[in-house]
């Protein structure tokens, strides 16, 4: 035997190692992605079906004497979902709108507006929902469920969901007039009329 | 009119005098109750000591005893009344959990997973390099013995050039 046939056992990782670090690598990228991915996504888009979710809402602002409400429970029906805080000052500019357009569309019982409330402290929200003198629907978003859903960027933001449950336009920033909360909401009206 | 005790022990004669006293005493001791109940205003330093294991959601990284942010001052207000009430820290944190999520703890929750997964990532990734310096450190017999010892030299000018270099540096 030749000095130049010695082949001598190569000593690797194991295969069950090599297999184990890959899934590892492959794991932490595809994580990655996911989060970048997110990230560059956006808000959810006009067209998509929003997915149920449950608002707890505060004393003295339910919905029908219910303590919660599932977005579920309101298909059929124009649905404003508003977030906000008390302590977000351009949420001030809209908050007087919002409640003259709330005021405008609660008797004919074809809309709801909700107010998430987005990290906020309640007696603060109390004092601001008082000071604007608002009366519709408000509750806190709870661990910010409802906010990662809709990966809102700020507050305030306003969602316009139809009577279908399909998200039809989505408003960044405050409402500056009136005039801009009826152009979402009469034409999904009319459109069921 | 007599007085209603004797003027040795208590020298007050007069009733709506008395009865300012009494009320005095009453609304003094409502007032110590009422304090006693909700505990002393906790310092600034208490505050903080939670505050500061606790980041705000809406400001980017920062701890909420040196956020500078409205919201942050809510929640350090927050604080500050449910250390009033009698709150131990665990429940204030749990509250604020509750409230808004586990991100807004400066350190995950006690859950094995999260410290369970650096801890093998970093004996996985240091086994990887042990394994792979052993192998640089140490050519396999193959390759030292691929060399004959009779074999020619190269006619390639840049092979002859290199292993005349490599038998300079044994």
């Amino acid at each position: 035997m030749t000095e130049s046939s010695i082949v001598a056992p190569r000593r690797g990782v194991p295969i069950w190692a090599q297999i184990i670090i890959w899934v590892f690598l492959v794991g932490l990228l595809a994580i990655v992605a996911a989060g970048l991915r997110r990230a560059q996504q956006g808000t959810v888009q006009p067209g998509q079906v929003i997915k149920n979710f449950t608002l707890p809402l505060y004393s003295g602002y339910d919905l029908g004497g219910k303590s919660e409400i599932h977005l579920e429970d309101l298909r059929g029906k124009v649905v404003v979902i508003n977030f906000w805080a008390s302590w977000c000052k351009p949420c001030e500019q809209e908050a007087a709108e919002m409640q003259q357009a709330w005021t405008e569309y609660e008797p004919t019982g074809k809309v709801v507006f909700l107010g998430v409330d987005y990290v906020d402290t309640e007696p603060e929200a109390r004092v601001y929902l008082k000071k604007f003198g608002i009366t519709y629907t408000n509750g806190p978003d709870l661990a910010t469920r409802i906010s990662q859903y809709f990966r809102i960027k700020g507050v305030p933001e306003t969602y316009f969901v139809d009577q279908d449950g399909v998200l039809q336009y989505v408003q960044i920033g405050p409402f500056t007039s009136i005039d801009q909360i009826r152009a979402q909401i009469d034409p999904l009206l009319k459109q069921r009329d | 009119m007599k007085a209603l005790y004797s003027s040795q022990s208590l020298p007050i004669t007069d009733p709506k005098l008395l009865l300012a006293i009494l009320f005095a005493l009453f609304l003094g001791f409502i007032a110590n109750f009422t304090a006693s109940a909700q505990g002393p205003t906790p310092t600034d330093d208490e505050v903080n000591r939670i505050a500061k294991q606790l980041y705000c959601p809406v400001c980017e990284s920062t701890p909420l005893d040196v956020c500078p942010t409205e919201a942050c001052r809510q929640w350090r207000d927050l604080i500050r009344t449910m250390l009033s009430d009698g709150k131990s820290e665990a429940e204030i944190k749990q509250y604020f959990v509750e409230q808004y999520g586990a991100r807004v703890l400066a350190e995950p929750p006690n859950r094995l997973v999260a410290y369970l997964v650096p801890a093998v990532a970093i004996l996985l990734g240091a086994l990887l390099l042990f394994r792979g310096f052993r192998m640089w450190m140490k050519p396999s017999i193959t390759e030292a013995g691929a060399v004959k010892p009779d074999a020619k030299p190269s006619q390639d000018p840049y092979v002859a050039r290199l292993e005349e270099e490599l038998k300079k540096r044994k």
